[in-house]
């Protein structure tokens, strides 16, 4: 047999080399961006508008208790998860960070020393919770699909009867949103749902119908990204009309317009996010990662696993291609001999 | 057969592994009544730590010996490594069933570990993984089946394995090999988290290069701790050959990272003194750079006390790098959270519990099974 055996294998080591290589070639360049649900529901955060209040955390933490909320627990039925300071009298709710029992969450930069700019405002609040990625990561990494993203309204919703409490989830949310039950013998992931439940009664975001001041505003997302595009284009001391609780605009109320930064966050970050904000500071002062890019990060994934079938193949190929060729040589090889039996291999 | 008379079972060794498998039973059982929060460190910050960077990432490379011997021995046919295909297929086995044993402690859920069969979703990389878990676990079951049908005397299944073990051989060298590169496809949605100096679209295949040099490494010690302990009488060119493998891959990945830091990362970040930066050059200088340049020379690689040396050097870098993906890489997104991580006393009694455990079954199967007979 002609075949040399050095080069065979030579030959096959390539192979599996370039199956290998074949694995980082991918690119996603044929992908279209993410299509936006076609009843895609969000908000918009005007941080310009907010004052603090923590009205939307407080009845984020309510609405979410009742049953069909994303803070209920059967066996915990009628209480509200409130995290008390840590020291003084248990009389407010005061999360420091979102956690199992924390959904949404405001909170405050202030700019300090040198950081300050003459011209940019000394502080703003900034309001945390699940952004709803058009293509979420979250729900491209769990192995169970217990976090699906609902076809019609984008909202990504979380059933904890399939979830077997693996995390990928937390690893992969690049704005670290899913929180964990770690002091629970049966956790669950915990995050904000956008009020799905109160969707289905015909209410929506408790944290958009309990903001005083229109910073929360709740609405479908291409009116939410037409009204953000609208605000920026505002000029700084006018007054300007602002909508409450929905951007259908029932309820507005009359404002002086202030410096906004000339940038939506969650237009393209990630892929863009049904979670839209505008601010008067840097985003990134305001807590959000700055290597967040506008990747839309399951893809990274897809083009390692859409080879896989391939790998397969290719691999099952190669090994029994060398087998087969590695017995010829060996048979050549002992002519009188009788090749060594299978059983022997064993 | 008979098991064998030369290797005693209570040794001090197998009481000081016994000690530590039942403390480590003990905080497995705390773990399951109280959960995750009473026994380890982990929080929403750090959701993955100790347990999967060390006993599930670090296990299952550790184990990639198993599927390289077989894959020498039954699809290279290269003859000379037969004597140790059966130690290296029962240690890939133990290394998985251990790895099986931290992933249902480590999920919220351990009754639940069935889900992924049912609940199918193959865009996650997770769910890929589970699944190359459970066909690479069974045929490793396999693949070891012969030894335990010798020892019984089942000569009828131990014919039926025999007639089908090329072909398990074959389909575990495809699960094995997608099996590591897939845990490096894990990371790679955490893009915005890592630094750069570890992400990298290359990953999955950096893990599965570094996985085959471990593994070789690893058959290597195990090898030549059951000649001087368990008196399994290997050639010494077997180790030579070892060496030199572990070396060509080694070399090979050395290309892969410097090509990644220079091309990719930029080099002044492995250089600019951070925790990071220090951490990433720890893994490099012990795992590849010092092992390389021992092993180049003819007269060190040819030499057993200076392979087992290289080789424990090269089986830390390559844990110290997956515990650097898992936990290090990750460092500066956490600290900008204003949190940070160190594993709890009850995690490491379970780490080590579940490694006396595996090395404990070793002993207890060279003991009875025929494991060193060739």
């Amino acid at each position: 047999m002609p075949i040399n055996r050095r080069d065979f294998l030579k030959f096959s080591a390539g192979a599996g080399l370039l199956a290998g290589a074949g694995v980082d070639s991918a690119v996603a360049a044929t992908e279209k961006p993410p299509q936006l649900p076609k009843d895609a529901v969000g908000i918009l955060y005007d941080a310009t508008l907010c004052i603090g209040c923590m009205a939307c955390m407080v009845n984020c933490k309510r609405t979410n208790a009742e049953p069909g909320g994303a803070l209920y627990h059967r066996e915990a039925e009628g209480q509200v998860p409130y995290e008390y300071p840590e020291s003084g009298d248990a009389i407010y709710d005061a999360p420091l960070r979102l956690s199992g029992k924390t959904l949404c969450i405001i909170k405050a930069y202030r700019a300090e020393g040198d950081a300050v700019e003459p011209d940019a405002p000394h502080s703003s609040f900034i309001k945390q919770h699940c952004l709803h990625c058009i293509d979420p990561p979250c729900v491209s990494v769990c192995p169970v699909r217990a976090l699906q993203k609902q076809s019609d309204t984008g909202i990504v919703t979380y059933n904890k009867h399939r979830c077997f409490g693996c995390r990928y989830c937390q690893v992969a949310c690049p704005f670290g949103i899913p929180q964990f039950e770690w002091e629970k013998a049966s956790p669950s992931i915990v995050k904000c749902q956008l009020c799905n439940h109160r969707l289905a009664q015909g209410k929506f975001s408790a944290c958009c119908e309990f903001c005083p001041t229109g910073a929360s505003i709740f609405g479908p997302v291409e009116e939410l990204r037409e009204e953000a595009k609208r605000r920026l284009a505002l000029k700084p001391g006018d007054t300007y009309n602002y909508q409450v609780q929905h951007v259908d605009g029932r309820q507005r109320t009359e404002k002086v317009v202030s410096r906004y930064v000339d940038h939506i966050y969650g237009m393209d970050e990630a892929g863009g996010t049904q979670y839209l904000f505008l601010a008067g500071v840097e985003f990134n002062k305001l807590g959000f990662n700055p290597h967040i890019s506008n990747e839309i990060y399951p893809r990274l994934t897809w083009s390692y696993i859409s080879q896989v079938p391939a790998l397969i193949g290719t691999l099952l190929v190669v090994g029994t291609v060398t087998r087969l060729v590695t017995q010829r040589i060996e048979k050549n090889k002992d002519a009188n001999q009788k090749s060594t039996d299978e059983a022997d291999a064993s | 057969m008979e098991s064998n008379p030369t290797i005693k079972t209570w040794t001090p060794v197998t009481a000081v592994l016994l000690l530590f498998i039942v403390t480590g039973s003990m905080a497995m059982l705390y773990r399951l009544v109280f959960g995750l929060g009473a026994t380890t460190n982990l929080s929403d910050a750090y959701p993955w730590g100790f347990w999967l960077g060390l006993d599930v990432l670090g296990g299952v490379a550790m184990a990639a010996g198993g599927f390289i011997i077989a894959c020498a021995v039954y699809l290279f046919n290269w003859k000379k490594y037969r004597p140790i295909v059966r130690p290296a297929i029962l240690t890939a086995f133990l290394g998985y069933l251990m790895a099986v044993v931290a992933i249902c402690l480590d999920i919220g859920h351990p009754f639940r570990i069935w889900h992924p069969m049912f609940m199918w979703q193959y865009h996650s990389v997770m769910w890929v993984v589970a699944m190359h878990v459970i066909f690479y676990t069974a045929t490793l079951g396999l693949e070891f089946s012969p030894m335990l049908f010798e020892r019984l005397g089942w000569e009828k299944a131990r014919r039926a394995v025999g007639k089908v073990m090329v072909a398990a051989v074959i389909f575990g060298v495809m699960l094995s090999t997608l099996h590591q590169s897939s845990l490096g496809a894990v990371y790679l949605i955490a893009q915005s988290k890592m630094s750069p100096l570890w992400w990298d679209t290359k990953l999955p295949f950096q893990f599965l290069v570094s996985a085959v040099a471990m593994g070789l490494a690893m058959v290597s010690v195990e090898t030549m701790l059951s000649r001087k302990f368990l008196h399994h009488k290997v050639d010494k060119e077997i180790f030579y050959g070892l060496a030199r493998g572990t070396l060509i891959v080694l070399s090979f990945y050395l290309l892969l990272k410097l090509y990644q830091l220079f091309v990719v990362s930029g080099v002044g970040l492995a250089f600019n003194g951070s925790m990071q930066a220090n951490m990433y050059l720890l893994e490099m200088l012990i795992g590849v750079i010092i092992p390389v340049a021992l092993l180049a020379m003819k007269s060190i690689r040819r030499n057993t006390s200076w392979i087992f040396s290289i080789n424990l050097l090269v089986i830390s870098g390559v844990l110290l790098n997956r515990l650097n993906v898992g936990l290090f890489s990750m460092e500066e997104y956490f600290a900008s959270h204003g949190l940070s991580y160190s594993p709890s006393w009850m995690e490491f009694l379970v780490s080590l519990g579940i490694i006396s455990l595996g090395i404990f079954l070793y002993k207890m199967s060279a003991k009875h099974l025929p494991l060193f007979s060739h």
